[in-house]
């Protein structure tokens, strides 16, 4: 069972959604996050004449959990989704979870993650 | 460490209680003195008072008021000037004030259309809202006005002033085809209260009309092809169809010309203001494309929900409101008492308009009352009801707005699905497909009680279902007119923008909002947006 973490741009999110659909990943969270980076900012931001640059990026963070068998997949759809070729398309963390459980009817490990009924 | 700050705040406390003290000991010493300086002063004035007080006010305004060398016993020529001239007063005071209802309406626009499109890009829509009330005013002060209204004639409401009287015309069938008007431009020679009036009563006409298509082309069009169509609609294209109807053109005369009903009557600009404004709609945002997202692959359409609905329903309010001017300013004479008339079908059309919108979509349509349908709904009646307002019952004005409020959302449905045209707003749906409908609604429901003399025709305007079917003739030629007139000039000058400067922004600016690339400023600083924002993807 793996935990994986992806930054990525807001404007890709639909993309990704959909590549991860079509993976077989129904079911993961995101959360809108601000970080900083290297991206070089485009526009300059102005108030009342005076420039300033917040430096601030907006970027989504998606956390999704899957059984090893499915790591590679997801990540694979993720990368193609998510890029750009341009620099700020964010990256993609991956790391161990010791077990899980579903809240419904206390069941855990693996199966917990899938809908067998669906 | 929290010690000390817990007894600072302590002190801190006790500090304000004791001033509040010391206050209030001299409090009743204050409220003493002020009542004897209040109690004073009224009965001092009341003393030495000349006139007697009239609370009632059935006293006040009588013939010592009238100006006369003598007081109190003026002459018939100086009763009669004084009574001239309040009539003239009070239609000058009506019309202005009416015009000033209308420049609310610009606040109406702002809101409904930043509030029906993303938070990303308000900062650029309100800006666009903003500057187009500047911009196309210059537009009207430079040449529009004198084009729209060079040749209209002595303004009988307003005083008597004959100055705009030429008119370019051109020989067609042996007759006169008044075109455009020649005398006015900056204004000049047109110093007079008279014409000064009808000229801000008309400039902020032409600003409803210039405002209605940053709506359909809102978040993708670049500020600075805004700005040129914003001078382009206030010199030329406005004011030339205005001429035609309101400033004695062709369109006005063909009563005359071809005794068709008394020319195309449009009484507020169910036509001139709204169809042009719309028409000018369709073809922007159908040669600036749908905004990226919109549509998907197999043509099918996806939502991209306005960011504020609040905005949009207050908006509504507004424009609602301002619409009393429209259409009850648009008599030019507070002595014309049909403008109560007029105003109740306003507001009766409105409301039938609303009603019909969200009960279709209710019943028919997606089984909600979807709100910013209503909004289109209450604004589709308005539209409708603008041109017919001064010529139909109140009953044949709560239809109209039926009528209306089921048009607009057929309307609005079969742009987006069917011609594939994306119009955030529904300015389309609203302005162009209802101005028609109102213009033609005039030659159906005109009930023949009002409009005698009106383009030099007798009796009243009378529409097919009360007799006389050479008015709708009339009707269906301004529309064909304005559609054919406005189309073409819209598209000359926005291709000419588009081929100049560009009508829209870079893909990557419009995904990221047009906020920061275009204007370089957030409207909603230090707010986080969520994914509502965001572009839908084109599956």
């Amino acid at each position: 069972m793996k935990k994986i973490e992806a930054i990525i741009r807001t404007s890709k999110f639909e993309e990704v959604r959909e590549a991860l659909g079509q993976a077989g990943i129904d079911f993961f969270t995101y959360v809108d996050v601000t970080g900083i980076g290297n991206e070089i900012h485009k526009g300059e931001l102005s108030y009342r004449g005076t420039v300033y640059d917040t430096s601030y990026i907006s970027r989504q963070l998606l956390t999704i959990v899957v059984r090893d068998i499915n790591v590679q997949k997801t990540v694979d759809a993720v990368l193609k989704a998510a890029k750009t070729g341009e620099i700020g398309d964010g990256k993609i963390f991956v790391s161990t979870i010791d077990d899980s459980y579903r809240i419904r009817n206390g069941e855990s490990g693996d199966t917990s993650l899938y809908n067998k009924e669906a | 460490m929290a010690k000390v700050v817990t007894l600072h705040y302590i002190t801190k406390k006790r500090n304000i209680v004791t001033q509040f003290k010391i206050g209030e000991k001299y409090m009743k010493k204050y409220i003493l003195l002020f009542l004897l300086i209040f109690v004073t002063a009224s009965t001092t004035s009341y003393i030495y008072a000349e006139k007697p007080l009239d609370p009632s006010g059935a006293t006040t305004g009588t013939i010592s008021d009238v100006a006369a060398a003598k007081p109190g016993q003026p002459t018939l020529e100086e009763i009669g000037t004084q009574a001239g001239h309040n009539k003239v007063a009070i239609n000058m005071v009506w019309v202005l004030v009416a015009g000033f209802l209308v420049m609310f309406m610009q606040v109406g626009f702002a809101m409904v259309e930043g509030g029906l499109t993303r938070a990303k890009n308000i900062a650029h829509t309100m800006a666009m809202n903003f500057m187009i009330y500047p911009l196309g005013m210059i537009g009207f002060f430079i040449c529009g006005f004198a084009i729209m209204f060079g040749g209209v004639g002595t303004l009988g409401t307003l005083g008597g002033a004959d100055a705009l009287n030429q008119e370019f015309t051109i020989n067609l069938f042996g007759h006169a085809f008044g075109l455009i008007g020649t005398k006015g431009f900056f204004l000049n020679g047109m110093y007079d209260t008279g014409i000064l009036t009808l000229f801000l009563f008309q400039m902020v006409f032409m600003d409803t009309t210039a405002t209605i298509p940053t709506g359909s082309m809102a978040e993708r069009w670049k500020y600075i092809a805004f700005v040129i169509y914003g001078l382009a609609v206030g010199t030329i294209i406005y004011p030339v169809f205005g001429n035609w109807v309101w400033g004695g053109g062709w369109l006005s005369q063909l009563g005359n010309m071809f005794s068709l009903g008394h020319g195309v009557v449009d009484f507020a600009g169910s036509s001139v203001v709204h169809l042009t404004g719309g028409v000018l709609a369709f073809i922007g945002a159908k040669m600036i494309g749908p905004r990226l997202g919109k549509y998907n692959k197999n043509g099918s359409a996806n939502a991209i929900p306005g960011h504020n609905l609040p905005f949009a329903v207050l908006g509504t309010f507004v424009l609602a409101f301002g619409w009393f001017g429209f259409n009850a300013g648009s008599t030019l004479a507070a002595g014309d008492f049909r403008m109560a008339v007029v105003a109740v079908n306003t507001m009766l059309a409105s409301a039938t308009g609303a009603m019909a919108a969200t009960a279709y979509m209710w019943l028919f349509k997606t089984k909600k009352p979807d709100v910013s349908m209503m909004c289109n709904g209450m604004l589709a009646g308005l539209v409708a009801i603008t041109a017919p307002c001064a010529f139909v019952t109140p009953q044949m004005a709560a239809v109209i707005g039926i009528i209306a409020g089921i048009i607009v959302i057929e309307a609005a449905f079969f742009i987006e699905n069917k011609l594939k045209v994306d119009d955030p707003v529904g300015a389309v749906a609203v302005h162009g497909v209802n101005g028609a409908f109102g213009v033609i609604a005039v030659g159906l429901f005109a009930d023949g009680s009002y409009g005698d003399g009106l383009n030099g025709i007798k009796g009243g305007v009378t529409g097919l279902f009360y007799g006389d079917a050479s008015q709708l003739w009339a009707q269906l030629i301004g529309v064909g007119a304005n559609i054919i007139y406005v189309g073409l000039i819209g598209f000359i000058v926005f291709k000419l923008i588009d081929i100049t400067v560009g009508n829209r922004v870079p893909a990557e600016d419009e995904l990221a909002g047009l906020d920061i690339p275009e204007m370089g400023a957030l409207g909603y600083s230090g707010i986080k947006m969520d994914k509502n924002a965001e572009t839908p993807l084109s599956r």
